[in-house]
């Protein structure tokens, strides 16, 4: 028996972090999928129905408005992350005095929870004392910003904040990226000829291929799973216009009471991160293997 | 007119001077090796002539023209650096006509050194390869190609050779010397291998702390070094440095090892000293390679001494001998053929016509 | 000849001197500019904070407070004083930090075992070990959301903060053994093979050997966890409310509290107080915070 325990110790100790791993983890999403096909209501009830729940669940019109914001939120959060981040990281990387402090100042909101953001941001972006009256009092009479009230741009206010929260993150990545480049490469382009926007774009951009994927990836993993800026800054209205599947999940839980078809929607949750996650895994454990 | 020229040059790193006023130039078709432990500058040298470094003090010429402040692409150069710094998105073809296309030179041109130097390299058939499916060898070539593509006045090479193996390094080293020997370029070449160095210069210049020790053809640097340093920095082992004293009376001039008896006097006045006063009891390191040391009078400049033996390290070809001689320790390379009894006194001798004699104080050739 | 290419050196280098100088104040430009959309939201927060309700009403986001008014600051962390409905930041402050200190201790040092073993005594199939703990990195927690409930209901534990400590601790490993795992595979494997033929059995390798130098990583993982568990609102507005809520979540409730009258400085005083800790932890550990962030920022 000790022979045993001091041969297999390794694994010993590795076995709570396995066990708990697949209990509260696999175990887990098991269950919730398994939930996702029966009637449960306020309580869960374990006879199957079959998909019905998720029929009901892309019949809802919530949900559709869920989606439809999840696809704007993605799209204009990703674009504008990268694109930001990585102007921010190029502009960084020219040997600028203030780097230090211009690198924490871009990176503190992720340092920030949502809910702190979206509180700052919900009072910045408050029709009647935010910036609207900011630019009245500075002359632009006329001038009126109401997104967040608005039912058609409510959304965009989410992007706003959530921009601002990640945009440093991004920058950040393609920083080290940029760093990590070999000096003599950016030697070999200067004496090539090659000026300084010639140096990113034809040289060293290509070789972020690796850091473009990173980012994707986190930028999605975070729009998929975005909850909290969206109940601190809007949540979810006016009216329904800005929920999102997060939100829906959740309402629908514990506020609605409807657990199968809520585990319907978390299950398409799950489902829209692997589609993004696994690829992912695979090609850097591939790459690890390389190097 | 000199290809290049460089004027009292100085370089600080912040409140380290790196560079401090190197003076050097070279003539159209030479090839100049910058030798010297790391640290001593060489690089900083390179980058400098290159444009990719500032100057603090002192002028660059190309032609006669100061480009000091001249970006590196408006100077004629091309440069080949230590880990190739290939493009790695872009395949060979890519990579070698990158500098082609950022001149705006017309496309008929482009292809026409491409083909050329792709043939000459014989990496016409790697084209369109990226660098990541290249192996070193590949790799160098096709860095030395985008070099040579653009034809131009001085070449820069930064270590090209030391991320290589052994054999390859070889085998490369040579491929560079042929090549020079075919195109009659001017060369600037940094490295910190005496080997390399020896092989490929047609001057050699050692630096240490920033500064030049000795600019010279490698037969100088190897017969006649200016200063310990060089002495001792080039040679495989390095130049045995005798601490003693010279003894001036009448006519003769002789050498006493320190700790030796006054009797064994070597005699120097052969040697030929830059000025003969004033030389009676000058305190000198009296400088001999190591296969300066016979195992047989071989001429008549051969000067008996007496040894013992105290170590014999064998490598192949030849062995290296430890002795003593009046305490201090020296050494001597013999074909390995000679059998040598350790601890036993025997008499070698001194090749007194490839001796230098080193003031002790100034550690300069006198 | 010579004095035409002497010249077109000269036309060269000012040329280049003078678009050089163009470009950096673009830079500048530019960096600023982007600077101040950073810095804006704390600037308003922090001057909303201490402006009275009266001068905010007047003023815009950006005017200066008349006189430093450090009221709010005290009605967000320790009320009025009055009894019910009085809703301040002080007792769920303290629960956060109860929440916090256990969690990442738990997670902390399960992560370092685990990526201990994962390094440094290899078995057969440890990568797929490995992959198999850090897939729990990125799922959304929605699909645990629901058994989880129920779990901590059938323990006893559910609206407790032993509960959230367990949550917490649970779904920080997938990080913290990623973090050790990265940092441990660094390490050479020979410092292990020596200690092993000194005669250093599994826990003296780790605690004597490996520990005392796993203090960045260490630092990071904290840095890390830290800052994920004192922000999370998530588990916690959904297994807590009440007395046992976290900080976050208390702040949540304050500003959406909307019985009377709003009061934006009160609202961003709170918000300042939430956000502290984790802004003090960025300021002083910035280094190390961004090397978390950068290998293991897969948590939304």
């Amino acid at each position: 028996m000790f022979n045993w325990l001091e041969k297999n110790l390794p694994k010993v100790v590795l076995a709570p972090a396995v066990g708990l791993i697949s209990w509260f983890v696999y175990g887990f999403i098991l269950w919730t999928c398994y939930i996702s096909f029966t009637n449960s209501k306020i309580l869960p009830k374990y006879e199957l129905w079959g998909v019905g729940q998720y029929f009901k669940l892309w019949a809802s019109r919530k949900w559709l408005i869920a989606v439809d914001n999840l696809l704007i939120f993605t799209a204009l959060f990703l674009i504008i992350c990268i694109i930001l981040g990585i102007i921010l990281a190029i502009f960084l990387d020219q040997k600028i005095r203030a780097e230090g402090v211009l690198r924490t100042i871009y990176l503190y909101p992720m340092a920030l929870s949502f809910i702190v953001t979206g509180t700052a941001w919900k009072w910045i972006l408050n029709p009647t004392l935010g910036i609207q009256k900011l630019f009245v009092d500075w002359g632009f009479e006329n001038f009126t910003f109401d997104w967040l009230v608005n039912r058609e741009m409510a959304i965009y206010t989410i992007v706003i904040a959530g921009v601002w929260q990640s945009a440093g993150f991004v920058m950040a990545l393609f920083l080290a990226g940029l760093r990590s480049v070999e000096d003599e490469i950016v030697k070999a382009a200067k004496i090539d000829g090659a000026n300084l926007f010639t140096v990113y774009w034809k040289i060293l951009l290509p070789m972020m291929r690796p850091v473009f994927f990173t980012s994707f990836v986190i930028l999605v993993h975070i729009s998929i799973k975005s909850y909290d800026l969206i109940v601190a800054l809007t949540q979810g209205g006016p009216g329904i216009s800005t929920t999102m599947p997060a939100l829906y999940m959740t309402q629908t839980a514990f506020h609605k009471s409807q657990v199968g078809l809520s585990a319907a929607s978390a299950m398409m949750m799950f489902m829209a991160v692997a589609a993004v996650i696994i690829p992912y895994l695979y090609s850097e454990l591939r790459r690890e293997n390389v190097s | 007119m000199k290809t290049l020229r460089i004027e009292n040059l100085s370089k600080n790193f912040g409140s380290t001077e790196v560079l401090k006023k190197i003076n050097l130039d070279i003539d159209e078709g030479n090839f100049l090796v910058l030798l010297g432990p790391s640290g001593c500058g060489k690089s900083t040298l390179l980058n400098i002539i290159a444009g990719l470094e500032t100057i603090n003090e002192g002028k660059v010429y190309i032609d006669d023209y100061n480009v000091s402040k001249v970006e590196p692409k408006d100077r004629n150069i091309a440069m080949v650096f230590q880990s190739y710094a290939l493009y790695p998105s872009m395949n060979v073809r890519e990579n070698m006509i990158f500098g082609l296309k950022q001149a705006k030179t017309s496309k008929e041109k482009i292809e026409e050194q491409l083909k050329k130097v792709s043939s000459f390299l014989k990496v016409d058939e790697l084209l369109h390869r990226k660098p990541s499916q290249l192996s070193g060898g590949q790799r160098q070539r096709v860095a030395i190609g985008r070099a040579l593509v653009r034809e131009p006045r001085i070449f820069l090479f930064d270590e090209p050779l030391s991320n290589l193996d052994a054999k390859l390094r070889v085998e490369m080293r040579r491929e560079i010397k042929k090549l020079h020997q075919t195109l009659k370029t001017t060369v600037v070449y940094v490295t910190h291998d005496q080997t390399e160095a020896m092989s490929l210069g047609t001057k050699i210049a050692i630096m240490n702390h920033g500064v030049i020790q000795q600019n010279d053809t490698p037969e100088n640097i190897y017969n006649k070094p200016n200063n310990t340093f060089v002495a001792d920095f080039i040679g495989s082992p390095s130049m045995n440095l005798i601490e003693g004293r010279l003894i001036q009376n009448s006519d003769k001039i002789s050498f006493v090892a320190e700790g030796s008896e006054k009797s064994t006097q070597i005699p120097v006045d052969n040697y030929n000293f830059k000025s003969s006063t004033n030389l009676n009891d000058k305190q000198i390191y009296f400088g001999i390679r190591p296969e300066h040391i016979h195992f047989k009078k071989l001429n008549e400049n051969d000067f008996e001494v007496n040894f013992k033996a105290n170590l014999s390290e064998y490598i192949g070809h030849e062995q290296i001998i430890t002795f003593n001689f009046s305490n201090q320790e020296i050494l001597a390379k013999f074909p390995s053929t000679i059998n040598i009894e350790l601890n036993k006194d025997m008499k070698l001798y001194f090749d007194l016509s490839q001796i230098s004699i080193f003031d002790k104080t100034s550690k300069e050739r006198i | 000849m010579s004095v035409n290419i002497n010249t077109s050196y000269k036309q060269l280098e000012q040329k280049s001197k003078i678009t050089n100088l163009m470009l950096r104040w673009f830079l500048y430009f530019v960096l600023i500019l982007f600077a101040s959309y950073f810095i804006f939201p704390l600037y308003v927060m922090i001057v909303t904070s201490l402006k009275t309700m009266e001068e905010i009403r007047q003023g815009t986001l950006l005017t200066w407070p008349s006189q430093l008014n450090f009221e709010s600051w005290g009605v967000a962390w320790g009320g009025r004083g009055y009894g019910a409905g009085d809703t301040f930041l002080r007792p769920y402050f303290w629960n956060s930090i109860k929440m916090v200190v256990p969690a990442v201790f738990f997670s902390t040092f399960i992560g370092a075992m685990s990526g201990y073993v994962l390094t440094k005594w290899r078995f057969k199939g440890d990568k797929w070990v490995f992959l198999f703990l850090l897939f729990g990195c990125f799922i959304p927690y929605q699909a645990i959301l629901l058994p989880m409930a129920r779990t901590l209901g059938v323990l006893g534990i559910s609206n407790s903060i032993i509960g959230l400590v367990v949550v917490h601790s649970v779904y920080g490993i997938p990080f913290t053994t990623l973090f050790f795992r990265n940092y441990y595979v660094s390490i050479p494997n020979e410092l292990v093979k020596a200690a092993r033929i000194d005669g250093a059995g599994f826990f003296k390798i780790f605690f004597k050997i490996l520990l005392p130098i796993s203090a960045p990583i260490i630092v990071v993982t904290v840095i890390w966890q830290f800052t994920q568990i004192w922000n999370d609102f998530l588990f916690g507005s959904t297994f807590s409310f009440g007395e046992a809520a976290p900080i976050q979540v208390a702040l949540n409730n304050m500003v959406l509290s909307s019985t009377s009258v709003k009061e934006y400085n009160v609202d961003m005083a709170s918000a300042i107080i939430a956000g502290i800790p984790t802004l003090i932890v960025y300021v002083l550990a910035g280094k190390y915070f961004i090397r978390g962030l950068t290998s293991g920022a897969v948590k939304g």
